[in-house]
């Protein structure tokens, strides 16, 4: 086999189905790789839990922080138990993920945008009604 | 069979689950004899990804929605009156233990494990139901408390959001069921294997948008 062909090949069948992984282990060693997302999850999670009842972090800035934690829990949520690696093997479940994502970012925070701009400049429903006595 | 065994050149070894062509890392991936069933097995799980991906822009869409009007409580209650964290924590812990035996049952699968299976399964759906039984209890209490989604457009958007994903875990555990009847019935077939593993993709994303409702929803809705 020629080198060109090889590499055409990785892209056309070197593909892994999302959920699946590449090496296959034993099954005490597949469960370990669990464990690991697990830890790190429930890390995660009790640091955000800790934060929101707390004045550990600047009080303004705890959504922001709070948003930091859930992504990247979702980021331990994808690599341990969804398998979804930056391998060659992964490229088309990753660009599938990354144009989802842009889609959500653009509804979330198009929305919120249009809609703090609208009930800034839009008259209070109290205004309204005293003008209408 | 399948769409793709017209292509089919003669003389190719067929194993016995699935008709197909020979591709060069299809022995690395699963056990299978060699045969379409792999490759089947990849275009079956990205489309499932590709819905998935789907259903994580309707949650956005709700997720946006609730945004939008969480300061819209119309003079009743709001999030930090309403939510318990100690609820909320328990829900968490639920679900991320049940995606991680929702993973080890996976595993038990490709190993034809069948106790391991089985029972990783059996906690999956235990866990799964416990979470379904605290949040559909939040909710009838809110609702008895008089804080129902008629009573304002921010609750409109709480119960549309959680009930979204509520309803998503609900058709996820008649799914485990079914998955389990499945394999008892039909052994450890590849269509069965693909739906498992369609299944466990179905359930892990499940969790990764419980992150984003307990972190964003929960959360940031009692932060001081």
């Amino acid at each position: 086999m020629t080198d060109a062909p090889a590499q055409g090949s990785r892209g056309l069948h070197g593909d892994i189905a999302p959920g699946d992984e590449i090496e296959r282990h034993d099954i005490s060693h597949a469960i370990r790789g669990y464990l690991i997302g697990l830890a790190l999850a429930t890390l995660l999670t009790g640091v955000s839990f800790y934060i929101a009842r707390n004045t550990l972090v600047w009080e303004p800035s705890i959504p922001i922080a709070l948003s930091v934690l859930a992504i990247a829990q979702m980021g331990v949520h994808l690599v341990f138990f969804l398998h979804i690696t930056s391998g060659p093997d992964n490229i088309n479940n990753v660009m599938a993920l990354a144009f989802g994502l842009l889609i959500v970012m653009l509804l979330v925070f198009g929305s919120l945008w249009i809609m703090t701009h609208l009930s800034h400049n839009v008259m209070p429903m109290e205004r309204i009604m005293q003008m209408q006595r | 069979v399948s769409a793709g065994a017209h292509v089919l050149p003669s003389g190719v070894a067929r194993g016995p689950m699935e008709v197909g062509s020979v591709h060069a890392h299809a022995a690395a991936l699963t056990e299978e004899p060699i045969g379409h069933g792999v490759a089947k097995r990849i275009v079956v799980a990205y489309g499932f990804w590709i819905f998935l991906i789907s259903d994580i822009i309707l949650f956005a869409a709700l997720f946006a929605t609730y945004a939008v009007l969480t300061d819209a409580t119309a003079g009743g209650p709001s999030g930090r009156e309403l939510f318990d964290l100690r609820i909320v924590a328990v829900e968490t812990g639920c679900l991320l233990l049940s995606t991680v035996f929702c993973g080890i049952a996976g595993i038990g699968a490709q190993a034809r494990h069948d106790r391991l299976y089985y029972g990783a399964m059996a906690a999956t759906f235990v866990l799964g139901a416990t979470f379904v039984a605290i949040e559909l209890h939040e909710f009838a209490t809110m609702i008895h408390e008089g804080a129902g989604p008629s009573r304002s457009a921010f609750l409109s958007g709480f119960f549309a959001l959680i009930g979204c994903h509520g309803m998503h875990v609900t058709a996820g555990l008649l799914w485990l069921l079914t998955m389990m009847a499945q394999v008892r019935a039909k052994g450890w077939r590849a269509d069965i294997l693909r739906r498992l593993l369609c299944f466990a993709l179905f359930w892990h994303t499940l969790d990764i948008i419980w992150v984003a409702l307990f972190s964003l929803v929960y959360l940031v809705g009692v932060a001081p």
